[in-house]
């Protein structure tokens, strides 16, 4: 028990709100890349999509190794970003925040627009013969038709971004009280010979992914309509 | 209100499917049309046309004075902006919300502009008038079948369409609540005063509530008119057949008489007097169309008069109408009950055609 108050629970608290930021940006960035591969045809569309998949593919380092160029201070990116936010984005908290955005977004995309296809094209027809916008239809009528299965995805994509470890250790890096996430305190504690830490740490993570899970699973079981009259 | 619609879209062959072209000149005044004919015909591609789904490769849709669609022009309006109420295969209610909020989220879809009460009073009104007001709390999965007929019906009318589009709207429902249905779209076409078009593959249904036909096959009409022009004088033995109400016979005119305004056919070993045939010439083969219904059989009795051939007996089935006897040659009449009764142990009957039934089509 004193082990337990010993602890620095800062690395969790860190996790906590990088993955819900990251989530949030997944929700809303992800779900409008997904409404526009289910229901949008244009050329390059295939090519978006490979895109989209490339992060999982790819192995961490070498995604991590991109976004250090491709955000370092000597890129344009890596400029303008300081010049807006006054501070880099490599080796901070933000940059966790991309790291575990990269490590959810994709499969939320794949699994969201397959989410997206299946609410049936006729209620959509329908609401756009009555005259009701693309916008308003997808608000009123897709969204609440297939928010189940978007929210069970958005529960899995916490707890894939509280798991992020290779880009986030090349991207924000492993300092303590600053980037150091639930992941990388872990690693750190193994290497450094704090078994009792990563013990505790590895329970945690465990117990924080089963805790999102479940309800994911809740939410994603078909639900068989009731006698119909 | 009246729609012409030119329309010519092909469809690519894919894995299970040859290449499609639809390609047909509709036009349809208010009241109802139907579009007849068999699964795959391209009907439904029709109204995905019409309804701003589907986008034509060539033509031109003009429902009034507005617009549509001009492949010329580049003129191709969004569904939003034509006005068609769409009923689908299905009613396509919103599951996840009651039928009042339905008929809601289609008055402001569209009536944003007016007022709140006024909206509020429009879907009162049509709520009242389709017989849903005590049902309008419930959501569609509640609804009996022809419940969320009347609806989808309500709910399209809401914004007061120019144009309705119903694709097999009666699928699935019972002869009963069928019946119930189509009463409820004949007071809409007479209320109205819009065209309706109607998609079926059910005779049936043309039969009671159709004033205009179009028969599709292929993606081509290949007869347009009234309801009783097609019925009554299908253009060919294969619109004939589609129609699926005729006895198709080999026939070859022997007289024709103008001054009488008759006409003689013979029919195997006998002969058939008819109308006087305009255009036609004596030895002129062809078929005799005549719908089962118009065919009388009696009893043989060896009786020759005109307009009876005399034939076997194959057998016989009960139909909803009573019973349908199957005679050779592919011959079918159907009778009541007791006129069966009294035709019983007889193997050769005679079967009688009214003259002004015989109709004749050439080769």
């Amino acid at each position: 028990m004193l082990a337990l108050i010993a602890i620095d629970w800062f690395p969790l608290w860190l996790s906590l709100r990088v993955a819900a930021i990251a989530t949030a940006g997944v929700l809303t960035l992800g779900t409008l890349v997904s409404y526009v591969l289910s229901h949008k045809s244009f050329r390059g569309k295939h090519l978006l999509d490979s895109l989209i998949t490339l992060p999982l593919v790819l192995p961490p380092t070498v995604l991590g190794y991109y976004l250090l160029v491709l955000a370092g201070r000597a890129s344009p990116f890596g400029h303008v970003y300081e010049s807006i936010f006054g501070q880099p984005l490599v080796f901070t908290w933000q940059a966790a925040v991309v790291a575990a955005f990269l490590h959810s977004a994709p499969i939320y995309i794949k699994a969201a627009t397959a989410v997206l296809e299946a609410v049936d094209y006729r209620f959509e027809w329908a609401a756009h013969s009555l005259g009701a916008s693309e916008w308003r239809t997808f608000w009123r009528v897709t969204l609440p038709l297939a928010w189940r299965g978007l929210a069970s995805l958005a529960a899995l994509s916490f707890a894939r971004a509280l798991g992020d470890f290779g880009v986030t250790i090349m991207l924000a890096g492993n300092i303590p009280g600053r980037t150091q996430t639930l992941s990388v305190a872990i690693y750190d504690a193994v290497e450094s010979g704090d078994g009792t830490l990563a013990r505790v740490l590895v329970v945690v993570v465990s117990a924080l992914a089963i805790a999102l899970l479940w309800p994911a699973a809740y939410l994603s079981r078909r639900t068989r309509p009731a006698t119909t009259a | 209100m009246s729609v012409d619609a030119r329309l010519i879209k092909r469809l690519p062959a894919i894995a299970d499917a040859d290449s499609f072209e639809l390609n047909v000149h509709l036009r349809a005044e208010a009241g109802i049309t139907a579009i007849f004919g068999p699964s795959g015909a391209g009907k439904t591609l029709i109204l995905n046309c019409l309804g701003g789904f589907a986008r034509p490769d060539e033509g031109r849709i003009l429902v009034d004075d507005h617009l549509f669609f001009d492949a010329a022009a580049g003129v191709h309006l969004s569904p939003q902006e034509r006005r068609c109420g769409y009923i689908f295969q299905d009613h396509a209610l919103f599951p996840h919300m009651s039928v009042r909020e339905n008929l809601r989220f289609a008055a402001a879809s569209r009536l944003s502009k007016t007022g709140r009460l006024n909206r509020h009073r429009r879907i009162k009104d049509l709520l009242e008038a389709f017989e849903l007001t005590d049902l309008a709390g419930r959501k569609p999965m509640q609804l009996s079948g022809g419940q969320k007929q009347r609806a989808a019906l309500a709910r399209t009318l809401v914004n007061e369409p120019h144009l309705l589009l119903l694709d097999e709207p009666a699928r699935g429902l019972d002869s009963r609540l069928r019946e119930g249905f189509y009463q409820v779209l004949r007071r809409t076409r007479d209320q109205l005063q819009i065209p309706i078009l109607l998609v079926t593959h059910d005779l049936e249904e043309c039969f009671e509530l159709a004033d205009f036909i179009c028969l599709i096959e292929n993606g081509r009409f290949t007869q347009a008119g009234s309801r009783d022009a097609v019925f009554k004088r299908p253009a060919g033995t294969d619109i004939a057949r589609a129609l699926g109400i005729y006895n198709i016979l080999p026939a070859e005119i022997e007289a024709l008489d103008p001054g009488r305004n008759t006409s003689r056919l013979r029919v195997f070993e006998f002969a058939l007097d008819g109308p006087y045939l305009p255009g036609r010439l004596i030895g002129d083969q062809g078929y005799l169309c005549v719908p089962s219904s118009e065919f009388r059989a009696g009893p043989f009795d060896n009786q020759s008069s005109s307009n009876r051939l005399v034939l076997r007996l194959i057998g016989q089935t009960p139909s909803s109408r009573g019973i349908r006897l199957q005679f050779e040659h592919g011959v079918a009449a159907t009778v009541t009950e007791s006129e069966y009764r009294s035709l019983q142990g007889s193997d050769r009957l005679t079967v009688e055609i009214p003259q002004s039934a015989v109709y004749f089509i050439g080769k």
